[in-house]
């Protein structure tokens, strides 16, 4: 029985997919975006040990409150570098009749075995991937998470090769990622996919900052300032709302 | 045509013709909505104009310190004085009319609670009560309060002084009655005096005992309360000797009920009731009938809710400490579903909420809404959305209440159900359980004042505290108080039945009145908490010099309610359980059936005061976590499982109510108003279906607390309502310490 690396687990995520949600933060990931909010998540030896069935158990005491919308979402952390507990953890979900969502970067992602086959049968127990487009352009990926965007890019495109849908974000940092070019670029790609039901701008916010001094890394975005509504607006106008890939 | 052919053209149903039964009038005849808020209209320029002026009035009280003008000659009666109106140049806009006094916002003189009560009121005011009233209460009248200090024992003064027992209604009306004011509007008085004179002649004939003695007095009072109901309304130009004949009239009989009661007692809770289904048969109608448009239906609620937003009491300052922010309780109901599996969701439910939006967020009435998963959709969305913009309502469970209250019941005071029109209740106080853990660890003596209030029992020795052996000290010592605290209450309820009948309310419930004895508990989660302290870590006591615990060091993890986490739960709903089988033991005044409940109002902070650190870690005279709430800081595991801990607690003995209040902010509650509204009600669903009885919502961050406290003449924040155990309150009228209490209660914020 495969185990999973946890971080935290939320009962009441309202943010993080369709309904009222149980939200699963796995421990591990290797980006290293500079607006990140939840840093305690990198490191991929701490959390605590969690089996599938422990988590759904206690996700299930919040079953009451999902209607017909709501389930569970793994975030982080990066769902997708541990994909072997991930997958026993969906599987074991839909048995019991539970909406299944994961909400990850994609960065582990690549059409190599063994992961590829792993994504493929994890694709057949999920019903929704959040998966945020840092940044659109590879090199202002590379200074803003560390890593290349191709493989990333590359996910969504397989995820609408197979009509699996897809929820969009994109972080809003004045700045770093909400020129009006880059913008526009990745609403250009957003638009080549045929399976987004939902692209939604997150404003960037300062709240994680305390945890980067807590951990005593040094926080590179100090000083900068959530965006403003107007350049929300301006996001959200670009990157187009609701279901653009579907009509 | 008879005066009731003409009141009851085109009513359906046999039953309520005969006997007064407004529930089976209801039944018959109300129309189920489930459509959306689409109908609803504005405000007409009229109820513009008047809460306009209205508030005016409140700023000028506020600016006042609180309170607008004070009556010092006249006291207080159904026929005390001549009209008032919100402004007498606009007396003619004002659909609904009735106050308690000659002026909007004065507070009347209600002496027979307790005359110094009433003297410091207008005191604590800059009035002065006319010194022979003040005489005639003191030396000629018998007040309640001299009644209930003449019977007391000294153990009781004791127990009351240490706050071991507060909120004793010992000095003002005990208030929780709720008369059934759709009577007056569906029958008319004479049709009412008629039946109770009837009641009276079947009353205690050949069998003189002192029972029927009082009852034969108390229906006398009754009667002469009903008739002097109809000279109240004839000061106004009304005659409701017979029944109301359209929707209006309707609204104001019913309203004159009301007035009746809040011009005759002063208790800490005058709620309003069940009347929006009731109405909205009458409204209806005349809809139907041609008589009356959509505009003019909601200009009659508005109307009649601003009349509900101008009751006040004088009250003196140690009350305003309890009960923040100048209460009343007029609480009022929508919703629920009937036996028959309909639900009672009428337009009239659209248009109570809808006073929210058309004269902005309110404390009073304090609106409830009788939720159920199975209401219609609409409605529960268009709740939420009222939630989410005024955090001016409270939702209740129905489905736990029905099987118990049936599906006429009111709301008798913050959350408390009670059958309308067939029950009266016998409340006051709670029980400060915390107090008592630490009583029975120092052996009855209070570690504040040195004093030995509890028996003297052992106290605990060793240097750790062992649970099994706290546990029987603590059962020991709750014995002890649930005993005092029972005849406490049953002697302020003798004192108060003989020296402050509430006549005109209870000439308005059916003479055969079931009676109910609503006990309370404070510090629950406080003593849950360091119970699983003492059982799952390592608790030492720290000793003062005369050998008295003062302070603990904690040792080591344990488990906190409020996080679903059984281990800890299961202590919580023991508690409540040994509490309630305990006052199950004692006799209760009346034969009246014993009850509790856990719910503090904003007293979380007077009874925190007064109590010392405990071994959960909350320090010595800081406030407690309100009603059944989780203590401060102790929900690690977000807002789901703080509803969880709360939703296990057993119902059944609590029937009182058992009171949470939650505050989210609204960006934990979804990105988009869409989100939140389905976010909101399908939590609402989800903690209901679990048999939770209770949930205040509000939504806001802690940043907009903040700065309406740094900031209160800011116009935003003149009617910024919030939820606080039990009712709302602005929030600028709470005090600074409460209002840094709220701040202090952890918000669901989420990033």
């Amino acid at each position: 029985m495969a185990e999973g690396r946890i971080h935290s687990t939320e009962s009441f995520g309202s943010v993080d997919g369709p309904g009222v949600r149980f939200v699963i933060f796995v421990q591990g990931c290797s980006l290293r975006c500079r607006y990140c909010h939840n840093p305690d998540t990198w490191d991929a030896q701490g959390g605590e040990w969690k089996t599938a069935d422990e988590l759904l158990d206690t996700a299930e005491r919040y079953r009451s409150y999902w209607g017909s919308e709501g389930g569970i979402t793994v975030s982080g952390g990066e769902p997708l570098l541990q994909i072997d507990f991930l997958l026993e953890l969906f599987r074991k979900a839909r048995l019991r009749g539970i909406h299944t969502c994961v909400d990850t970067a994609g960065q582990p992602f690549t059409r190599k075995e063994p992961f590829f086959s792993a994504f493929r049968e994890l694709c057949d127990v999920t019903d929704l991937f959040m998966v945020d487009i840092k940044h659109i352009d590879e090199a202002a990926h590379v200074r803003l998470t560390g890593k290349t965007n191709r493989n990333i890019l590359d996910m969504l495109r397989y995820l609408s090769d197979i009509g699996k849908p897809v929820w969009i974000r994109h972080v809003l940092v004045p700045g770093i990622t909400d020129d009006d070019d880059a913008l526009r670029h990745t609403a250009d790609f957003i638009r080549t996919l045929g399976n987004v039901e939902k692209v939604e701008v997150l404003p960037y916010h300062s709240f994680g900052a305390y945890k980067w001094d807590t951990l005593g890394i040094p926080y590179s975005l100090n000083g900068v300032e959530p965006p403003t509504k107007e350049r929300v607006e301006n996001a959200q106008r670009i990157l187009g709302t609701e279901r653009i890939g579907l009509e | 045509m008879s005066q009731f052919e003409i009141a009851w053209r085109g009513f359906k149903g046999r039953v309520w013709r005969d006997d007064v039964n407004v529930r089976d009038f209801i039944q018959a005849n109300y129309t189920p909505y489930e459509g959306d808020e689409g109908f609803l209209a504005g405000p007409t320029e009229a109820t513009n104009k008047l809460w306009g002026r209205l508030q005016e009035l409140q700023k000028e009280e506020r600016a006042k310190g609180g309170v607008l003008e004070c009556e010092t000659e006249v006291v207080s009666s159904l026929t005390a004085y001549g009209p008032g109106y919100i402004d007498e140049s606009m007396k003619e806009l004002e659909k609904v009319v009735g106050l308690q006094t000659d002026k909007p916002l004065k507070r009347a003189f209600m002496p027979y609670g307790g005359i110094k009560m009433a003297e410091q009121a207008a005191a604590t005011y800059g009035y002065t009560v006319n010194p022979e009233l003040v005489k005639i209460f003191t030396d000629y009248h018998k007040t309640h309060n001299q009644a209930v200090f003449d019977a007391y024992t000294p153990e009781m003064k004791r127990a009351r002084h240490s706050h071991i027992i507060t909120g004793l209604p010992d000095t003002y009306g005990r208030g929780r009655i709720v008369g059934d004011y759709r009577r007056v509007a569906l029958y008319g008085i004479d049709f009412l005096i008629r039946e109770k004179e009837n009641d009276l002649s079947h009353c205690g004939g050949r069998n003189m005992i002192d029972k029927f003695i009082r009852l034969r007095e108390e229906i006398a009072e009754q009667i002469r309360a009903l008739k002097n109901m109809k000279k109240m309304a004839e000061i106004y130009g009304f005659d409701i000797s017979g029944p109301a004949t359209n929707a209006q009239e309707a609204v104001q009989w019913l309203y004159f009920g009301y007035l009746a009661a809040i011009k005759t007692q002063n208790g800490a809770a005058m709620s309003v009731g069940r009347i929006s289904t009731f109405l909205d048969i009458y409204i209806q109608r005349d809809l139907g009938e041609g008589k009356l448009t959509e505009s003019e239906a909601q200009e009659l609620i508005d109307h009649l809710v601003m009349k509900f937003r101008m009751v006040k009491f004088a009250r003196i300052p140690s009350y305003n400490a309890l009960f923040s922010g100048d209460p009343v309780w007029a609480t009022l109901e929508m919703a629920g579903i009937g036996m028959d599996g309909r639900p009672l969701v009428t337009k009239n439910d659209f248009r109570f909420l809808h006073t929210l939006e058309n004269m902005g967020p309110s404390p009073e009435p304090n609106l409830t809404v009788l939720y159920s998963s199975r209401l219609p959709e609409n409605f529960k969305k268009y709740a939420a959305k009222i939630s989410i913009d005024t955090s001016s309502i409270q939702y209740e469970n129905d489905c736990v209440m029905r099987p118990v209250w049936g599906d006429d019941y009111s709301i008798c005071c913050c959350v408390s159900a009670t059958q309308t029109g067939k029950e009266m209740q016998f409340f006051g106080a709670r029980a400060n359980l915390a107090k008592c853990l630490i009583y029975a660890l120092n052996g009855g003596v209070d570690a504040k004042t040195r004093e030995q209030v509890g028996p003297k029992y052992l106290p605990v020795t060793g240097d750790v505290l062992n649970y099994d052996e706290v546990i029987e000290k603590f059962d020991a010592m709750m014995d002890w108080l649930v005993e005092l605290y029972v005849n406490i209450l049953n002697l302020i309820h003798y004192m108060h039945d003989k020296y402050y009948y509430e006549a005109a309310e209870m000439a308005l419930i059916d003479t055969d009145v079931r009676r109910t004895f609503a006990t309370g508990i404070a510090g629950f989660s406080h003593v849950v908490d360091s119970l699983c302290a003492i059982k799952y870590a390592t608790v030492k006591p720290i000793r003062d010099e005369d050998g008295l615990i003062v302070d603990y060091v904690t040792e080591g993890d344990f488990p906190r309610y409020g996080n679903d986490d059984d281990r800890a739960d299961e202590i919580a709903v023991w508690l409540l359980k040994t509490f309630m089988n305990k006052i199950k033991g004692c006799h209760t005044y009346r034969d009246s059936e014993p009850t509790t409940s856990i719910l503090t109002i904003t007293s979380n902070v007077v009874y925190g005061k007064a109590t010392g650190a405990l071994p959960d870690g909350r320090k010595a005279f800081t406030p407690f976590a309100p009603g059944a709430n989780p203590a401060y800081g102790a929900e690690k595991n977000g807002l789901l499982a703080s509803l969880n801990s709360v939703a296990k607690l057993p119902y059944e003995y609590a029937l009182d109510g058992i009171s949470n209040t939650q505050t989210i902010s609204p960006d934990a509650l979804g990105h988009t108003d869409d989100e939140r509204i389905n976010n909101l009600w399908h939590v609402l669903d989800g903690y209901f279906d679990k048999g939770a009885h209770h949930l205040n919502v509000n939504v806001f961050g802690v940043d907009k607390l903040k700065d309406c406290m740094a900031h209160p003449e800011k116009p935003e924040y003149a009617n910024f309502t919030i939820r606080v155990s039990g009712y709302a309150v602005k929030f600028i009228d709470l005090t600074p310490e409460q209002q840094l209490d709220v701040i202090a209660r952890s918000a669901h914020e989420r990033m």
